[in-house]
């Protein structure tokens, strides 16, 4: 059985499944992304047509409908992280890493998007890597996580 | 005169602190929820209506008549929905709610469910919170093995299925239609109301929904009383209220307040005032959709009544402090380009409104406008306020609105063609 058909069995066929089996299946992708491939199989599994699956993936800022890096790198962009000088730590992450927001180190190992608000205000600038939240950063400590990151995925590819 | 509360009184969200089943029942937790079973829906309802609780997400609709409205309904199956959708910039209480004291949120849904009759329910939270997403989801499992949630809860014969919905980043999801809507599996965009969703919400079904905060509140006034619950705040604005505090202050976090407290007490008394050395410019009340207030208006108490003289909005709580270093265009900007980026697009004020007046503030910032660009800017804010389709558009103008109208001095210096202004008059 395909993984997404898997997905599909375990929430169920109703409509009203469909943005939790999206997520699901994009969470599931190696690339974090939901593929063409991804949504015309949900679509045939969910007997919904490509264009609603597509008309609803596509309203949501946490779908992408293209590749995306192994890890996800969210920096907040609302006014308490940007008075709280986020533009440091965005230009510290950007030099770490050579790419702008909206892309993917060609190693795919990360990309960079904006968020517009973390719920992390109290400790503000914040960013969110994946699923956890890193606030009171300062632009070395930024750049120290990331490296930390990319040393455990060295780790993991020489064990 | 207002005083900090000795001990948290209805929340319990000390930072580091996660209750769970053992304590919050310890705690007197499920105690309200044993009790509502027992008096029924009428006599809860009515604690609930005396009590004066509101809807704490920004509308401030008194919770008891809501759920009246679904109690009027004749259709059987109706449904609850917990709002979990905090998105508002500036604001976090919910997530703490939700991680911290989960189980008098389950208890709060439980109660409103029983009260209004609804055996399906959902509490959609977004998806920025997967830590809330996960303890929630462990709690709910937890609840309903111990038999407080589920098949027939307490041996009552009253039964609650409650389902956790993701949301996939959408603010808009967070007003109540577009919420629903997103839990039919489809794009997350308001509808024209009426119907209410006490009318035909999820699935055209009768559907109460509140914010977290709204039902965490529910479990204390049942267990303590309306009269205890109205011993905090004032007649206007009984209760608490949570406060997301942040920015240029001493101290930023998450405080329980008591209604009737000035804004200027939150900010010195729980904030310890601004950052040393520096004066407070500017206050944005109510999140990015609420309103920039210069200082002297933060004397106006926390209250539903006294707010709304002074055009202040409560929102959903949050305090955000600007000190003299900070530039309110750019701030209004910030905020501005949010709205643009969440905007559904569905109306044009809104979708063309924000992209216009975001243009205008691009000259200004750049020091290209003139001071006609103030006036047109002026007209744009009128148009998306009025003439919005939803909550989203009418809300965005509320701190470019506000602003124009206590910082426009700051807008006009920013003009390519300023001038003092006697020279205006003798040519006028």
């Amino acid at each position: 059985m395909t993984a997404i058909k898997e997905v599909v069995n375990r929430f169920g066929k109703e409509e009203a499944l469909l943005l939790q089996v999206i997520l699901a299946v994009q969470d599931a992708d190696p690339q974090n992304h939901l593929s063409e491939e991804a949504v015309n199989e949900i679509s045939r599994e969910m007997n919904i047509s490509r264009s609603r699956v597509y008309s609803t993936a596509s309203f949501y800022s946490e779908i992408s409908l293209k590749p995306r890096g192994m890890h996800i790198i969210r920096i907040c962009t609302n006014a308490p992280c940007e008075n709280a000088n986020k533009a440091s730590i965005l230009a510290a992450i950007k030099q770490e890493l050579g790419i702008k927001i909206g892309q993917t180190t060609t190693d795919g190992l990360f990309s960079l998007e904006s968020v517009n608000c973390l719920g992390a205000c109290y400790m503000s600038p914040a960013i969110k890597i994946d699923d956890a939240v890193y606030g009171d950063l300062t632009p070395e400590a930024a750049v120290a996580i990331i490296r930390n990151l990319r040393k455990e995925y060295q780790n993991e590819q020489n064990a | 005169m207002n005083k900090m509360l000795d001990d948290d009184q209805i929340f319990n969200i000390s930072p580091g602190r996660h209750v769970d089943l053992d304590h919050h029942c310890q705690n007197g937790g499920y105690s309200a929820l044993a009790k509502a079973l027992a008096q029924g829906p009428e006599t809860s309802l009515k604690e609930i209506s005396d009590a004066g609780l509101r809807g704490r997400g920004g509308a401030a609709f008194p919770t008891a008549e809501k759920i009246k409205m679904l109690r009027a309904n004749t259709e059987k199956l109706r449904y609850i929905i917990c709002n979990a959708d905090e998105g508002e910039p500036g604001t976090f209480k919910d997530r703490f709610i939700m991680t911290h004291i989960p189980f008098q949120l389950l208890e709060g849904i439980t109660i409103a469910a029983f009260m209004a009759g609804a055996s399906e329910g959902y509490i959609y939270v977004r998806h920025e919170y997967p830590e809330a997403q996960k303890i929630l989801r462990e709690s709910i499992e937890e609840a309903e093995r111990r038999g407080f949630l589920g098949e027939n809860i307490l041996g009552s014969g009253f039964s609650l299925s409650l389902k956790l919905f993701s949301g996939a980043g959408s603010y808009l999801c967070g007003e109540e239609t577009a919420l629903i809507s997103s839990i039919e599996g489809k794009k997350g965009r308001p509808r024209l109301k009426p119907p209410y969703p006490t009318q035909a919400g999820l699935w055209q079904k009768p559907t109460l929904i509140n914010n977290v905060e709204t039902l965490a509140n529910i479990p204390k006034i049942i267990e303590k009383s309306a009269s205890w619950y109205r011993s905090f705040g004032t007649p206007d604005s009984p209760g608490t209220k949570l406060i997301s505090l942040s920015g240029d202050v001493q101290n930023r976090g998450l405080f329980e307040v008591p209604f009737g407290i000035t804004f200027a007490e939150i900010i010195s008394e729980y904030g310890g005032g601004a950052k040393t050395g520096k004066a407070i410019k500017a206050v944005n009340i109510g999140g990015a959709s609420g309103v920039l207030i210069p200082p002297e208006m933060l004397f106006t108490p926390l209250e539903y009544l006294a707010c709304s003289k002074t055009g202040i909005t409560i929102g959903s709580g949050a305090i955000f402090v600007l000190d003299d270093t900070r530039s309110i265009l750019s701030n209004v900007q910030n905020r501005l380009r949010f709205f643009l980026h969440e905007s559904c697009g569905k109306c044009t004020p809104c979708r063309e409104g924000l992209r216009q007046a975001n243009l205008i503030l691009d000259r200004l910032l750049a020091g290209e406008a003139v001071r006609q660009d103030v006036s047109t800017l002026e007209r744009y804010t009128r148009a998306i306020q009025e003439a919005s389709f939803c909550g989203l558009g009418q809300a965005a103008g509320n701190s470019l609105r506000s602003s124009l109208a206590y910082y426009r001095d700051e807008y006009l210096a920013s003009c390519r063609d300023n001038k003092p202004s006697f020279i205006e008059e003798e040519t006028a």
